[in-house]
This record gives structure tokens, sequence and C-alpha cells, in this order.
């Protein structure tokens, strides 16, 4: 049995940065990860983000990562665990983490979970076939292995990650024959859009996927218009040549340890799913659990490093660690948050909050 | 299916290592996961949907998914997305379900 006082779940923004909070009030922390290297899904982000200069604006993900993950190694009373997967989370607060095929059992008085989202599926014919790639499955192959996704993709979405994807295959070599948008405007940054565009990629908004053909692997896709009211126009389909299809419609919170775990669960689409009821400081509806980052809701990598923060002193404070500094600290990271979600982006996320947030009992 | 240059970033890659996937010897480099060493190779097909018998390819990249699974050194249901390509190593399309041991 490995005992500690605040076990991590998830070494992404948001766990790295509740490890260091927490490991900065003096707690004992042990941070839990299935890769072989901390930073979650920044190691692949090869872009410079955005937000502001608390979370790294003008700094590319992968170093990000490093930064985040140089500040829990400086931290004696943090230990790291990786290539790791928890398992479950039982009714005695035991939870079971799988190593190296071995399973360890860890208890903790103070779990936060923190393991981010997955990339949803989009419904279309033969959407099964091989060469049909989540966005981020395309940028682990190209930025983390050095492997091309394929020669001519499609992408689909025009949100943040499919216009940031969609250059990073320019810049690997990968020829984007095109982004498709269901929506009738652009949803991502226009700085990002600008750049694809720049580049020779057409965005072809108010259309979507027909259907995939190929036999065994994609070899094209069919792609139509939509009217006003989201519905296919006939006539107006279009066949492309592509080897790859890239998925870049939107992610779902990973939820599955907090639902095995019983905590009170809530379906918030602003939010991206199933996401646990929690107060303001990220406490669960069982006092000894926590979320942070994506799976308490499809935010920014930034604001999962403030909510991280948050979760991370929360849970020292409610051992009575910390004192005056970790709640002042609290303070700060609360107004942060709410100043990142000031903009028209962080009024949906604000509305799904709602629907989630309330007071739970709590034994602090 | 290799990037050879890239404007940012600088590829880390251990040593080229031969292994078989169906009894046919690929290269790739250890270290790297089994999926981006078949994906290099221009293997995409990983395994088949257990009632239709439709291809399945990579998905996910991080082990979330299970549209990769595959027997490697007679284990089944192995995530090569996630799971490290050593020396030697003997990958295998998948038949069935898999059998416990």
């Amino acid at each position: 049995m490995i005992e500690t006082q605040i076990a991590i779940i998830g070494g992404g923004p948001a766990g790295l940065q509740a490890a260091t909070a927490a490991g900065q009030t003096g707690a004992q922390v042990l941070l839990i990860d299935n890769f072989d290297r901390l930073g979650g899904q920044l190691v692949k982000q090869t872009h410079m983000f955005f937000g502001s200069q608390q979370q790294f604006a003008g700094t590319r993900g992968i170093d990000i990562a490093t930064k985040l993950a140089k500040q829990v190694a400086a931290l004696e009373n943090v230990q790291v665990m990786l290539e790791a997967t928890a398992l479950g989370i039982y009714e005695d607060g035991v939870l079971l983490v799988e190593q190296h095929d071995r399973v360890h059992k860890v208890k903790a008085e103070r779990i936060i979970v923190a393991v981010g989202a997955s990339e949803r599926m989009l419904a279309f014919p033969n959407n099964d076939l091989p060469g049909v790639y989540g966005a981020g499955a395309a940028q682990t192959l190209m930025n983390v292995h050095g492997v091309k996704p394929g020669h001519r993709v499609l992408m689909v979405g025009a949100g943040n990650i499919g216009l940031i994807v969609s250059y990073q295959m320019l810049q690997a070599g990968v020829e984007v024959v095109g982004i498709v948008e269901a929506a009738p405007t652009i949803g991502g940054y226009l700085v990002h859009a600008a750049k694809v565009r720049r580049a020779g990629v057409p965005i072809y908004t108010s259309h979507t996927v027909k259907e995939a053909y190929g036999e065994g692997v994609v070899e094209g896709a069919i792609i139509w218009q939509l009217d006003e009211n989201w519905s296919p126009i006939p006539g107006t389909e279009r066949d492309v040549a592509v080897d790859v299809i890239c998925l870049a419609v939107g992610l779902s919170p990973l939820s599955d340890l907090l639902w095995q775990a019983g905590c009170e669960m809530a379906y918030v689409p602003e939010l991206g799913g199933s996401v646990a009821v929690r107060d303001e400081l990220l406490r669960t509806s069982n006092p000894e659990i926590y979320v942070a980052g994506d799976v308490a809701g499809v935010e920014e990598a930034s604001s999962a490093m403030v909510e991280g923060r948050i979760a991370g002193l929360g849970a020292a404070l409610s051992l009575g660690l910390g004192g005056e500094t970790a709640f002042k600290h609290l303070q700060e990271a609360r107004e942060q948050l709410t100043a990142l979600r000031s903009g028209p982006v962080g009024e949906k996320i604000l509305a799904g909050l709602r629907r989630v947030e309330r007071e739970v009992a709590t034994d602090a | 299916m290799r990037i050879t240059e890239h404007p940012i970033l600088q590829y880390q890659k251990g040593p080229k290592v031969s292994f078989t996937f169906d009894g046919q010897e690929l290269e790739g480099y250890e270290g790297e996961t089994i999926a981006a060493a078949l994906h290099a190779a221009g293997v995409r097909i990983l395994s088949h949907s257990h009632v239709a018998k439709r291809p399945r390819g990579f998905f996910c990249a991080i082990g979330t998914c299970s549209s990769c699974l595959m027997t490697v050194d007679g284990i089944p249901n192995v995530r090569v997305c996630v799971e490290k390509l050593r020396a030697g190593m003997r990958v295998e399309t998948q038949k069935g379900k898999g059998v416990l041991r």
C-alpha cells in the first residue's frame, strides 16, 4: 500500500499545476500519469499559446510542459509515477494503479482527478475506415513520433484544434486539401484561420462530410453543403481524394473514473458531456475527490492550469495545510479564472458551470 | 511516411530495430509506439470489428479508444498506440477477442 496525502491522476496542465500548488503547501503528493513523460497533451502542442502572462502566453505548449514538469521536480514532497494507469477508486478510498504489469494500492486522503478528455466521433457512413483519425491522434503521430498521418488530408472542424492541426500538417509536409466546417462561421481564432488560408488551404463553412469511401482504408470523402437549417443540399456533393479524414469536432470529458467512484454526475453540453457536480473549489459530491481541467469541463489548457491550482490548494487547505498563504493564492487563482472566462466563449462555460456548481457536503 | 525536416521540432529517436508484423519483417525505432512504427511502414489496418469484421485503424493515439488492439509477443489486446517498440517484437493481427492466460 502506497500512502500519501494527495494523489493526482493525470500529469497534464491541470494535474501538474495541482501537484505544484499542493506540493508548495508541504503536502505529500503522488502524481500519476499513464504516459512516459509529464505534460499530457501539451507535449504535442508546437504552437504558441494565447491567454494571459500567468498562463504562459507566447510560449509553445511543448515548452510549457517542460516548465511545469520542472516545477514539480523541484518539490521533494511530490512523487511522480509514470507509465501508470489509474484503474478505479473504491468505497474505502483505495485507488488501484497499474504500472509495468503490476497493480499497486494507493491510499490518499484526497484524490484530484485531472485525466482530461477524449476526441469525439462524427456520424457518417464508413467513419470507421482506417484513415479516419482524431485530430489529436494525427498531431501525436506527427509531433511526438515524427510520422506523417498520410499524404492528403481533409480536416473536419474549423475550431482552434482543426485550424492548428491543419497548420501543423503543412509544417510536417502533409497536404491539407481543405477544412470543412458545419457551422456558417469559423469557430477558431481568426489568426489561426488566416495562417492556413495564406498557405492556400480552403475553408468550406456550412459543409460537412456525407460519407467516406475506400477499400479497406480511406481513399476519399464526399462533402456537401448545408443550408441555414443545417440540412444537406442535394446536388452540392463534391468528391475529394484523400487518404486521411481528420476529425476535430470537439472533446468529451474522460469521466469514467468519476462515474466508477460514484460521484454525482450531470450531463452539461456546454462543458462537453458528463461532468462531476462540484463546488467552486472543484470538490465533488465525494468530499475526498476533486476534479480539474478538461474532465471538469472541456475548456483550454490555460484554464486547466488555473483549475489545477485551485483544486490543489483546495485539497491542501481541506487537510489543514497551507494556511493563509494558500488561501491568498487560492483567491488569486479564482480571480484569474474569472478573467480567463470573460470572453464570449467564457459565457458558454459559465452557463454550463451554473448547472453543475453547487454547495456540496464537506467535512472541512 | 517519416517526417524528415520540421521547422520547429527535432525528433529524438532510439536505435533502428527490426520487428515482425504478421510474419513480415519491418523496421522501426526502439521506444516509439508500435502503431507509429506500423504507420510509418504503411500498415494502416490494425484490427477488425468483432461482428462485421470491418477493418479498424489507429484513432485516438493515447490508449483510450481500443481501435488498435493487436497481439504482441503472444499477448492479446495490446494497445499498440501506447505500447513501445522493442527489437524482435512479434506483432500480429488479432483474430477474435483473445484469451487470457
